[in-house]
């Protein structure tokens, strides 16, 4: 069995086994919590303060005006990245190939945009990661909150961005093995994921959303 | 390997490749005509070919035992259509081929008595070819001819020969006979024979003048500079789709979908059809096929792999170079279920702690 065979099969397999364990484990252990029992007289109903939820949810998504000098630059970066892996991940073509092959799905209206802006948009994105890692390492605050976790999944990130911009310059020996390291940090990453801080991405909106609800329940502004 | 060191051979009485030229009237511009296309298949600079042409009209006319293990002839067939140089000029003039099953009159035992006494003519020396995979469960009784197992006649072979040229994917690395679950314990030729130069030319079938090319080119220099896989650099430096013609629509993100829809009417890439080009190595992008006619990915078909180890076993013909390979039988429903079953019981024990807790709290309150 060679290293590409090894992580596009038995590995990939182990990695999506391990990763929809953990992330229902995760969400389903939060949603059954419950939640603490509301002493406060409802001000408005269900449905309205649902919209307040869905508005809290898009305000919290950008800089408080308060603190746009300060935070504006960080959010930036933030935003520059998460949104160079959306792109890479959802409309690079090798990327949606593999997706239809996984899911078993034909979908050819899933569209794809040329390499070559996709390579761009791949540098633009690990040097908005370096350029976060730096302000994560040299800000004062942000540095001492940041742990293990961070760190590490920052690693992984950029092993897997720069494995695959590997992958398509050609450079770092045979494509072969360079495809097979993209695709070895990838389940590393699959793995990691439910245990870490990467399951922002599930609860994040969630968690946004329940917040402004309560409040608009409350009436209190959020 | 030089070719000096092959003069000095027993045998090396022998008339030269040069010499044998000169004899059937092959004037000097043909045979550097002829220098030229080999060294022009190779990728060298054409600089090269003077020294080429010298090196291999000093060489002498080997003596060449092509040994057929569990194949389907398709290598030989694939080799009887080169076309620079031809199969006629290759056997006639450049090597002498002593022993091929499907080629030779001879036939029986003949043909075995052919075979060694023209190993015994030129131990040491001889090239040996090895078409096909070498079948080695149960003492090698899958593949046996003239009362020997495969095993045996090749480590026989394989003891004279000055270097092993393996042709097909079957003889370089098992290739068909050994696709899982590989019943005959399959091998390729280097897996046995580990004491002797091997050239390993992949394909299914390899390109005909991958192969000729390797065979002259061997006569001339000796071994070439291979890969990690013996393969000549020459013919398998690079990939399929770093050489592909459709390459630049890879680069534009346009992918046939279907065999049958616009982009594979507009030569489109692919890719998302299961096109191995971004791991194969081979030359069929450049040499391409029948005279350089055309080749599988012009003719509209993804590229099968053939000349890489295992390529019958990397998942389906019509699934990209990133597909998964793994048959899921409900190991993933079983560990949704689990973290399901897991998270709940989580929950449950946090809400018992917790109703636990304000418990106390409530008590410590009220007294």
């Amino acid at each position: 069995m060679t290293i590409l065979e090894f992580s596009r099969g038995p590995m990939l397999h182990f990695a999506l086994i391990v990763f929809v364990f953990g992330v229902l484990w995760r969400l389903v252990s939060v949603v059954l919590l419950g939640w603490r029992k509301s002493r406060a007289e409802n001000r408005v109903s269900p449905g309205k303060a649902a919209v307040g939820g869905v508005v809290a949810t898009g305000n919290r998504s950008w800089p408080h005006p308060e603190f746009l000098d300060r935070t504006a630059f960080g959010e930036a970066v933030g935003y520059g990245y998460h949104i160079g892996l959306f792109a890479i991940v959802l409309v690079g073509a090798p990327h949606v190939a593999f997706w239809k092959n996984l899911f078993g799905i034909n979908a050819a209206w899933w569209p794809t945009i040329p390499s070559g802006i996709i390579s761009v948009i791949s540098v633009v994105t690990i040097f908005l990661m370096f350029i976060a890692t730096v302000r994560r390492f040299m800000h004062p605050v942000l540095r001492r909150i940041s742990n293990f976790d961070d760190w590490f999944t920052l690693a992984i990130l950029y092993a897997v961005m720069v494995s695959g911009v590997m992958a398509v310059f050609g450079i770092g020996g045979r494509y072969e093995l360079v495809l097979a390291a993209h695709i070895i940090s990838f389940n590393v990453l699959l793995i990691w994921f439910p245990f870490g801080k990467l399951m922002h991405a599930f609860y994040i909106f969630p968690s946004r959303f329940i917040t402004g609800y309560k409040h608009e329940k409350k009436g209190a502004a959020s | 390997m030089s070719t000096s060191n092959r003069n000095e051979r027993p045998t090396a009485g022998r008339k030269t490749i040069g010499q044998i030229m000169d004899e059937n009237g092959v004037g000097r511009r043909r045979f550097l005509k002829y220098c030229a296309g080999i060294t022009a298949l190779m990728a060298m600079p054409p600089g090269m070919t003077a020294a080429f042409a010298q090196q291999l009209r000093a060489a002498r006319r080997p003596t060449v035992i092509y040994m057929p293990f569990q194949e389907c002839t398709g290598c030989l067939e694939s080799l009887t259509r080169s076309f620079a140089p031809s199969l006629e000029s290759l056997i006639f003039d450049t090597i002498s081929l002593d022993y091929n099953h499907t080629l030779q009159a001879a036939s029986g035992h003949a043909a075995e008595e052919a075979r060694h006494e023209a190993m015994k003519e030129a131990w040491g020396e001889y090239i040996l070819i090895c078409d096909g995979s070498i079948p080695t469960k149960l003492n090698g009784i899958y593949g046996a001819s003239a009362g020997h197992s495969f095993v045996d006649q090749l480590h026989e072979a394989a003891e004279g020969a000055a270097a092993i040229v393996a042709v097909g994917v079957c003889a370089a690395y098992g290739g068909v006979g050994a696709a899982y679950p590989n019943p005959t314990g399959a091998v390729g030729v280097s897996d046995i024979i580990k004491n002797k130069p091997i050239i390993n030319v992949p394909g299914c079938p390899p390109i005909p003048e991958v192969m000729t090319g390797t065979l002259v080119s061997y006569l001339a220099s000796g071994v070439p500079d291979l890969d990690h896989l013996l393969r000549p650099k020459a013919f398998f430096g690079n990939t399929i789709h770093d050489r592909c013609y459709r390459r630049r629509f890879y680069d534009l993100g346009k992918f046939a979908k279907s065999f049958d829809d616009e982009g594979a009417r507009n030569g489109w890439c692919l890719y998302e059809l299961g096109c191995r080009g971004p791991t194969t190595y081979n030359a069929c992008a450049t040499i391409k096929w029948n005279g350089g006619t055309s080749w599988p990915v012009e003719a509209g078909h993804g590229c099968l792999g053939c000349s890489e180890p295992e390529f019958w076993d990397q998942g389906g013909f019509y699934e990209p170079v990133t597909s998964k390979l793994f048959k899921d039988s409900g190991q993933i429903a079983a560990g949704a279920a689990a973290g399901v079953a897991v998270g709940a019981a989580a929950a449950l024990a946090a809400n018992r702690r917790k109703k636990k807790l304000s418990g106390q709290a409530d008590k410590e309150a009220s007294s």
